[in-house]
């Protein structure tokens, strides 16, 4: 097979061809090397990390001869540049961490290297994971590959995995890691046409990675099919005692899991996420989704959650106060950027104003605000509060759906420099995956169809907590339903 | 008991409330696996979570819980079982995170009291008003360099109580007894070491002032650091007259925070913060809500040691000691431990005075403390039953006591050594009387003016025994020769 | 909640972020836009509604007092900006 050729593969088919050695691994990560090198322009990448790549390739090529094949050996993979790797600078897609090199490697990671996988490098992100377009990392905006020819600057990828999504839909690796605050996973999924799927708040460990805010902070897998993401899932998840909000619950073959069908399922179709100004295609598109569920013997209801408009001010507040907290830490004193003042708190002052970007300083100042004497109350605990009644929604559904259908993200891929100046109107693009983050609960986005600029459009499930099972089965259907086959100008242009 | 200010327009009252931050004794930190160990090379004691590195998490360490509660329950407590770290917000560089994680409104302990004894034998309590466990911060080095800071994180994250008093104190020496009994309970519960001079128990006064009967409260100063019991009284009333000086030359105390510098013995306004602190408190959303079993704390509260005050009393009661001897025994728990073995089947009051003034004199001039003590419990026993029993003089005795207390050997072995046995036979006894009676005839004339002069003659016979003859029977032999002479 | 200039100058050093004087009007202005989005949160009614302290109903796993830890100076200081025998060197902090 051919570079090009071998690129093209889904993880699944890749490891199945590996186990009967048809491939290497060797020649699998040279030929991901070769298109990240190919598409350096898409600024999917902070850091490549080949020659970690080719030694882990050869470590598992050396497996997979001695018949000693762990579940990942040989896959290559690419990592959000949020989660700490050992040796390998970790950014945060930040100034302020520009030259940070962790000790220690992050919990999500460690299980992916110890099931044989390789790291290819670490991909582009909004700074801190703050964003819903990629365009305020540090390391300048990343392309999406949808992008339609011709078109200048080009789309974003969303955010804030957006060089995760971006490398995924390029085939610039088999799969990534993301992770999800609000929708970070999701909505790039979504303008990428690819899967991301958050799990359930607990299911992977937080350790290593870098906060964002913490009660809302999950990893997840990205990939090109439901049936990879599941695959990657199975390796991430894990109880781990370093991350006291980590869940002691069972890891289960989600992977195998997927073709029970979804015959008999309720799925509840919220008719609060029919918002005002909703894209017609995204409209036509979530009312396909329902009718292909319903075609597979799903029974598609109506549900309530009446709560619903009021996630995303609750989000607006939780996260902020939360990371105020969070990137207290980044202060000069310790590791990271200091930028040198008269004095103490100038020296502080100075770091923070010049290690920071626009956007997180404004989220710092939003939460310190909401948190300061005299505001907790009308803010952080009212959010809090709101939250609880959001959650509640949910469990209220879920007493009588199995699964929940709505839109991934209000559009398609807008173009890079838009709704710069407007905060709120960036914010709007998490309206339908925020709710899920607040509750916990696990979503996951999936390809289902292109919008009249040809950029893709997906469909999201949400699920019980700790029911991955479900929204995996449900996604999959999905999948097959929509047959998503198309593929990013940017590839067309390539020749591959 | 009370204690007035006198000043030019009045008398004034002291209202005083304590914050002590007690060093739990653990080892690992609060939140990491890092050791507690004091005195390491800088930096040596610290994981990545100690240094706030990037994606790093706390998990929270049980037995630093298990020591919160049992310090609750010594102090009378009431145990919540619902609790909440939060994270108390601020920019300082040895707080690597940028935030202290604590409890604020929800703490581990809630509200108990401590019985203090005062001077005149009376007793009071003060109120407890929480305990919450929190993490230390770093140690800021700043007279290495001229032009910089050096920090150490080996503290950092050391679990620390934080125990609040009510204001119920209204004399300089009743904080110094509060904290000698807090301190007592800390160390008797083993859960913190008491250690004031490397830090393990600090001490904070809340100090202001009203004129006798009035009910409501002064504004109130902070005095920060009083870390030693010598400085506690001095800090406080230092204080305490400075807000009278005030007050009635027409001022205004102002809220603030005071260092007392222990050297010219005054406190000082620690330089005036840029702004008011605003912490930012919430809930640690790496942490869950700590949910306790009652059933753990029932099992806590069984495996409490007997503390200082039913032990005072069982020792007065059992042992019959005065309150005041028992309330020295009591005030270490290894003293009160060391007491008992040696009292075992013997008057215990003797066994009291002499621990109390023989071995704490030694134990002083040597600078020990008991657990170091040369001498065991058994040992001081069988020297007072050697007493008990005739064959050693009370002089004897305590020679034979220092003897022990440089060689730690057996009191029946130094006796018997240096033939230190006390000399009981009469027959033996008699020449030495009859000699110095013969040798002395003028004391015998003023022993018939005077038979206090019996005394001399005693003196006389020990000396030339070497203090081995029994004083009882040297009394009436000499009485019979003198009647005789 | 109107925000106005000198609380936002107030948050930013309590914050310890340097805003350059000519953006704080900016700055103030995009905040109250953000902030004024977020007063839609009054309208629900929360009257007895508990805040959401965990996000999933898990028992937390709790450490046992054993020294795992630490003792790893070299990863401690490698990334920082200044040291000195064995420390992290700061600016100078007055007492």
């Amino acid at each position: 097979m051919s570079g090009r050729e071998l690129v093209e593969l889904t993880l699944a088919e890749a490891r199945r061809r590996l186990a009967a050695r048809e491939i290497s691994a060797r020649q699998l990560v040279e030929a991901h090397l070769e298109a990240m090198a190919r598409h350096r322009a898409l600024n999917a990448f902070v850091t490549e990390t080949p020659d970690r790549a080719l030694e882990m390739a050869a470590e598992s090529d050396r497996r997979l001869a001695a018949g000693e094949a762990r579940p990942l050996e040989g896959i290559p993979l690419a990592v959000k540049d949020l989660f700490c790797t050992a040796d390998v600078r970790t950014t945060a897609g930040s100034r302020i961490l520009h030259d940070f090199v962790p000790p220690y490697e992050s919990t999500v990671t460690r299980r992916l290297w110890e099931a044989g996988a390789v790291l290819l490098g670490k991909t582009n992100l909004d700074e801190f994971a703050m964003g819903s377009a990629n365009v305020t990392s540090w390391f300048g905006p990343v392309v999406n590959p949808w992008t339609p020819p011709g078109e200048e600057p080009g789309r974003v990828p969303g955010g804030s995995s957006g060089g995760s999504a971006a490398a995924v839909a390029a085939r610039l690796c088999l799969g990534a890691t993301g992770t999800d605050t609000g929708g970070s996973i999701r909505q790039p999924a979504a303008f990428c046409g690819i899967v991301g799927l958050k799990p359930t708040y607990g299911r992977c460990s937080r350790w290593g990675i870098v906060a964002f805010a913490s009660s809302l902070d999950q990893a997840g897998p990205m990939a090109r099919t439901v049936e990879d993401c599941a695959i990657l899932l199975e390796t991430m998840a894990g109880y781990d005692p370093r991350d006291s909000t980590s869940a002691d619950v069972p890891v289960e073959p989600w992977s195998r899991r997927l073709d029970a069908g979804i015959r008999g399922l309720r799925v509840g179709v919220p008719r609060e996420y029919r918002i005002d100004g909703m894209p017609e295609a995204v409209e036509r598109l979530w009312a396909a989704g329902a009718d292909w569920l319903r075609a597979r013997g799903a029974e598609v209801v109506e549900i309530s959650l009446p709560h619903t408009p009021y996630a995303l001010p609750t989000y607006y507040i939780v996260a902020p106060a939360e990371a105020s907290s969070n990137l207290a830490r980044y202060d000069g004193m310790r590791f990271g950027l200091r930028v040198e003042g008269r004095d103490l708190t100038e020296t502080y002052m100075k770091t923070r104003g010049e290690g920071f970007g626009r956007e997180v300083r404004r989220r710092i100042l939003i939460g310190t605000y909401a948190l300061s004497a005299g505001y907790y109350d009308a803010y952080y605990l009212k959010a809090q509060k709101v939250r609880r009644k959001i959650a509640d929604d949910f469990r209220a559904a879920f007493e009588t759906v199995d699964a929940v259908l709505t839109p991934a993200a209000p559009g398609a891929a807008f173009r890079i420099g838009e709704r710069m100046d407007d905060p709120v109107a960036m914010y709007l693009n998490d309206v339908f995956t925020v709710p899920a983050s607040l509750a916990g609960l696990p979503a996951i986005a999936v390809p289902a169809g292109l919008d009249g600029e040809g950029l893709p459009l997906g469909l999201q499930v949400i699920g019980r907590p700790w029911d991955e099972t479900t929204v995996l089965r449900v996604a999959h259907a999905l999948e097959e339903a929509a047959d998503f086959r198309a593929r990013p100008p940017r590839l067309v242009e390539d020749g591959a | 008991m009370s204690w007035v200010i006198e000043g030019e327009t009045g008398a004034w009252e002291l209202v005083c409330g304590l914050e002590i931050h007690a060093q739990v004794i653990s080892k690992a930190k609060l939140f990491s696996g890092a050791s507690t160990e004091f005195g390491a090379e800088p930096n040596t004691r610290v994981s990545p979570v100690d240094a706030g590195m990037p994606g790093m998490l706390p998990v929270l360490n049980m037995f630093c819980v298990e020591q919160a509660v049992r310090t609750g329950l010594g102090l009378r407590a009431r145990i919540n079982l619902f609790s909440v770290f939060e994270r108390k917000n601020y920019f300082y560089p040895d707080l690597p995170n940028g935030y202290q994680i604590s409890q604020y409104a929800h703490p581990i302990v809630g509200r108990g009291s401590v019985t203090i004894e005062l001077s005149d034998g009376t007793t009071k309590e003060i109120g407890i008003t929480r305990l919450h466990l929190e993490m230390d911060a770093g140690k800021s080095i700043h007279d290495r360099l001229p032009d910089a800071t050096l920090i150490d994180l080996n503290r950092s994250g050391v679990a620390l109580m934080e125990i609040v008093t009510e204001p119920d104190i209204r004399a300089p020496e009743e904080a110094v007894a509060f904290m000698r009994k807090l301190r007592a309970i800390l160390r008797y519960l083993g859960t913190c070491d008491g250690n004031m001079e490397e830090g393990s128990l600090r001490c904070d006064a809340n100090v202001s002032v009203r004129r006798v009967g009035s009910a409501e409260l002064g504004t109130r100063t902070e005095i920060k650091n009083v870390n030693s019991m010598r400085f506690i009284a001095r800090a406080i009333e230092y204080e305490a007259r400075r807000q009278v000086e005030i007050l009635e030359s027409g001022g205004v105390v102002e809220q603030e925070t005071r260092l007392f510098d222990d050297r010219r013995g005054v406190t000082r306004s620690m330089r005036t913060k840029e702004e008011a602190h605003d912490y930012r408190y919430f809930p640690d959303p790496d942490l869950l809500p700590l949910e306790l079993d009652p059933a753990f704390v029932e099992r806590i509260r069984a495996s409490l040691p007997e503390l200082p005050d039913e032990k005072k009393a069982r020792f007065v009661r059992e042992y019959g000691l005065s309150a005041y001897d028992a309330g020295v025994l009591v005030a270490e728990r290894e003293v009160a431990d060391w007491f008992e073995a040696a009292a075992r089947g013997r008057d215990a009051k003797k066994v009291a005075n002499w621990i109390i003034t023989e071995l704490f004199g030694a134990l002083n001039r040597a600078g020990l403390d008991i657990g170091r003590c040369p001498i065991r419990p058994q040992q001081l026993g069988r020297l007072l039953d050697l007493v008990e029993e005739g064959k050693l003089s009370g002089r004897l005795a305590k020679d034979v006591f220092a003897v022990m207390f440089e060689t730690g050997r057996d009191p029946d072995a130094i006796v018997e050594e240096r033939g230190l046995v006390q000399v009981t036979d009469a027959a033996a006894l008699e020449p030495i009387v009859e000699r110095v009676v013969a040798e002395n005839p003028r004391q015998v004339e003023t022993y018939r003016k005077n038979p206090k002069v019996i005394g001399w003659f005693v003196g006389q016979v020990m000396k030339a025994t070497r203090g081995k003859a029994n004083p009882q029977l040297v009394q009436e032999l000499l009485r019979k020769h003198l009647e005789r002479a | 909640m109107a925000l106005d200039r000198e609380t936002v100058a107030r948050i930013a050093r309590l914050a310890r972020i340097a805003v350059p004087e000519e953006e704080l009007d900016g700055l103030t202005g995009e905040l109250a836009r953000i902030l004024e989005w977020i007063d839609q949160l009054q309208e629900v009614d929360t009257e007895e509604v508990e805040p959401m302290r965990r996000v999933m109903d898990i028992t937390p796993h709790l450490r046992a007092d054993e020294v795992t830890d630490g003792d790893c100076r070299e990863a401690i200081l490698k990334n920082a900006p200044k040291r000195f025998d064995g420390y992290f060197v700061v600016p100078k902090v007055v007492e």
